[in-house]
């Protein structure tokens, strides 16, 4: 095997892939984990944890549907608390995935390549923790299917003017496009595993999976053509998936939530939020499948800059939000913003938000931080409780004090808001570990076409793509 | 590559994906016709545990739905009897009758008789009797010729969809208060023109009736 990495004496890279690398070499270092018949110890302890969590998750749910939505400390005027921020919170994770297969393919960023497949993944998987969430939270989950407009005894419609009509349809389109650009990436990987897959359960799973993929001259013509039409689909639901969500608030009459910058301020949050879940799967990631030749520093610096930028846009937003309810003038918008900074139950959740959102990322101006895999692991779980706080503020510090002060009342979780929120990591952990386990956590078909421009024209493939579209110099 | 699959795996998938998509055709065919044509047992006879006989009681004996059903005006249920209305005449008629067992134990040892339930609406429709009859919605119009039944059944399938329509055009079916308990009511040919005026006399709140919260609180 030609990898490196798994030696103490591999030197960390800023190239998108290090040099030298060979596409038999690529394959051995993403399959192997994959096909090998023995499952690595930490493996088991991790889903042996995520497993116990998602029985909570299951605990949870049967609860929830035997005894009723009374088992969560939502009350009015609080009638969105836990399930609705963890609903946000999942839902934004999922952005990033998508910003990175979509939109960086189509603006031919090359650095995508390494770790879009485990970020699609992440997507998927944040959607389907979100997705469970508004239905769970329905007085009656088993009727979840009303929200879908189809013929029935009712004599009813879903009403399209409203914003949640609007998310349900977000929601899917996000769930179906994301599963089926991911899906076709992963089929050349696919074929791969099964042409050297050992055991019969292996090529009958991949020989399934791979729908046939022979490899011909046609298949991947087609195959780029229809990757490409994904990518342009896709691309958009970065921008409007979130905005949906985000008029189910902006729609309202709350103050604090009636907001014309919702949409992109929270477009701006779910990618920054969801840069920090990626950083926080690829840095264990790449240690654990001794993946560092190709999930590089360069990856982590891009990430971390991104994760920067957003970071920026959203403190923005925490401003013009404030400054906007003093311009506005209105008393209850007023009341609003002193109640989120100052208020006696919960000035706590604004200022920690400002401590994890805006003073945590200010390191990341710095290189040396941005290349430390340690610092960016502690920065992107700050910043993960960060979005968690910024939607606790949004939702829950808004509703408690409306507009009557007959109608104030204050929130506090149960145990079961907790135990679902902690189960939902569960689904998460347990879904991710039996990807990084059955499927190639890294597109090495792409990585392979990368491998061959390093080898045969002596350049980091980066910097050709660069200069080659957008006109200047590659590095020396 | 060796091989895997057998060769007519290919069309096994073939089919495969096009038995899927006949599938979800035949399922957004079936799903209207389905929602169109569903009578929710409708003209089924429900078993009683005495074949009690509406059309001996309420049109041959000529007694008044509102004996039995006494708070029918005034409460959101119609209420069933209890068997002390049946004993102010079954103490001295049919006394003894096999036919009438349940009712006998019943009055003996104070337990009611189990009756089962003819229209089963759901527990987050809060239905109202009362404010039906006071806008001038006949017993007819929901429950048909009762007065003609044998035993007991349902006469419109109670889908949300089936109160909608009144709801969403009550002039189509009100009638004057004075003919709500009129089972052999036929409505006039002006309908239309009588029941806006009955919408208006009755101050029925049109815009109320198709909201949500009217029903389900």
């Amino acid at each position: 095997m030609a990898v490196t990495s798994g030696s103490s004496r591999f030197v960390e890279t800023t190239r998108v892939l290090a040099p030298g690398q060979s596409p038999g070499g690529l394959d051995d270092a993403v399959n192997t984990p994959v096909l090998s018949g023995r499952t690595p110890l930490w493996w088991w302890a991790g889903f042996a944890v995520s497993a116990g969590l998602l029985g909570l998750y299951v605990i949870s749910i049967v609860h929830l549907i035997t005894t009723g939505t009374g088992i969560f400390g939502n009350n009015m005027p609080v009638a969105w608390a836990m399930p609705i921020i963890n609903f946000v919170w999942w839902i934004g994770i999922g952005h990033a995935g998508t910003l990175i297969s979509a939109a960086l393919l189509l603006f031919r960023q090359p650095w995508r390549t390494s770790i879009n497949r485990f970020a699609e993944a992440m997507t998927i998987f944040a959607v389907v923790c979100a997705g469970l969430y508004p239905i769970l939270h329905l007085g009656r989950p088993w009727v979840f299917y009303w929200l879908l407009p189809y013929p029935n005894t009712l004599g009813m419609f879903p009403q399209f003017r409203s914003p949640l009509t609007w998310d349900l349809f977000a929601i899917t389109a996000y769930a179906t496009v994301s599963l089926v650009f991911w899906y076709i990436g992963l089929v050349p990987d696919l074929a791969t595993l099964r042409d050297s897959a050992k055991s019969r359960f292996q090529k009958l799973l991949y020989g399934v999976l791979s729908l046939g993929w022979t490899g011909s001259a046609r298949g991947w013509a087609r195959y780029s053509r229809a990757y490409l039409i994904l990518a342009a689909l896709s691309f958009p639901l970065v921008l409007s998936v979130h905005s949906t969500i985000a008029l189910d608030f902006a729609v309202s009459q709350v103050p604090g939530w009636n907001n014309t910058i919702m949409p992109p301020y929270f477009v701006a949050g779910a990618v920054f939020a969801g840069f920090a879940m990626v950083l926080l799967l690829a840095i264990p990631l790449r240690r654990a499948f001794h993946l560092r030749h190709v999930i590089t520093m360069r990856h982590l610096d891009n990430a971390a800059k991104l994760l920067l930028g957003t970071g920026m846009i959203v403190v923005y937003g925490y401003g013009i939000e404030l400054f906007m309810a003093w311009y506005s003038g209105a008393e209850f918008e007023l009341y609003m913003a002193y109640n989120r900074v100052f208020g006696a139950d919960h000035w706590w959740a604004f200022w920690a938000l400002i401590a994890c959102n805006f003073l945590a990322i200010q390191p990341l101006w710095l290189r040396s931080v941005r290349q430390n895999p340690a610092a960016l692991f502690v920065i992107a779980i700050i910043v993960s409780i960060g979005m968690w706080l910024e939607r606790f503020v949004i939702i829950v510090v808004s509703l408690t004090k409306d507009f009557l002060l007959g109608s104030w009342f204050n929130y506090v979780p149960t145990f079961w808001d907790w135990a679902l929120f902690a189960g939902s990591f569960g689904l998460f952990g347990t879904l991710f570990f039996l990807f990084i386990r059955l499927l190639p956590s890294v597109a090495t078909s792409e990585m392979k076409e990368m491998a061959h421009h390093d080898a045969h024209h002596g350049s980091d493939y980066f910097e050709h793509v660069r200069s080659q579209y957008y006109g200047e110099g590659g590095r020396s | 590559m060796p091989q895997y699959f057998p060769p007519n795996t290919n069309a096994f998938v073939r089919w495969a994906i096009l038995g899927g998509g006949a599938f979800l055709v035949a399922l957004a065919v079936a799903l209207p016709i389905f929602a169109r044509t569903m009578n929710n047992a409708v003209g089924v006879p429900v078993p009683q545990p005495i074949d009690f006989a509406h059309n001996l009681h309420a049109a041959q004996l000529g007694i008044d739905c509102r004996y039995c059903h006494t708070s029918v005006e005034v409460a959101a249920t119609a209420s069933v009897p209890p068997s002390e209305t049946c004993m102010t005449c079954h103490s001295q008629v049919r006394v003894g009758d096999p036919q009438l067992a349940e009712l006998w134990s019943s009055w003996e040892n104070g337990r009611p008789v189990s009756w089962n339930r003819v229209h089963n609406v759901p527990e987050y429709t809060y239905f109202d009797h009362s404010a039906h009859i006071a806008s001038g919605v006949g017993c007819s119009t929901c429950h048909g010729r009762v007065d003609q039944m044998g035993g007991i059944w349902k006469a419109e399938p109670m889908t949300m969809g089936w109160c909608m329509e009144c709801h969403r055009a009550p002039e189509r079916f009100l009638r004057p208060r004075s003919e709500v308990l009129n089972m052999a009511y036929q409505p006039p040919s002006d309908q239309l023109a009588l029941g806006r005026e009955l919408v208006a006399a009755y101050h029925v709140d049109t815009d109320k009736l198709i909201s949500c919260s009217t029903c389900h609180r």
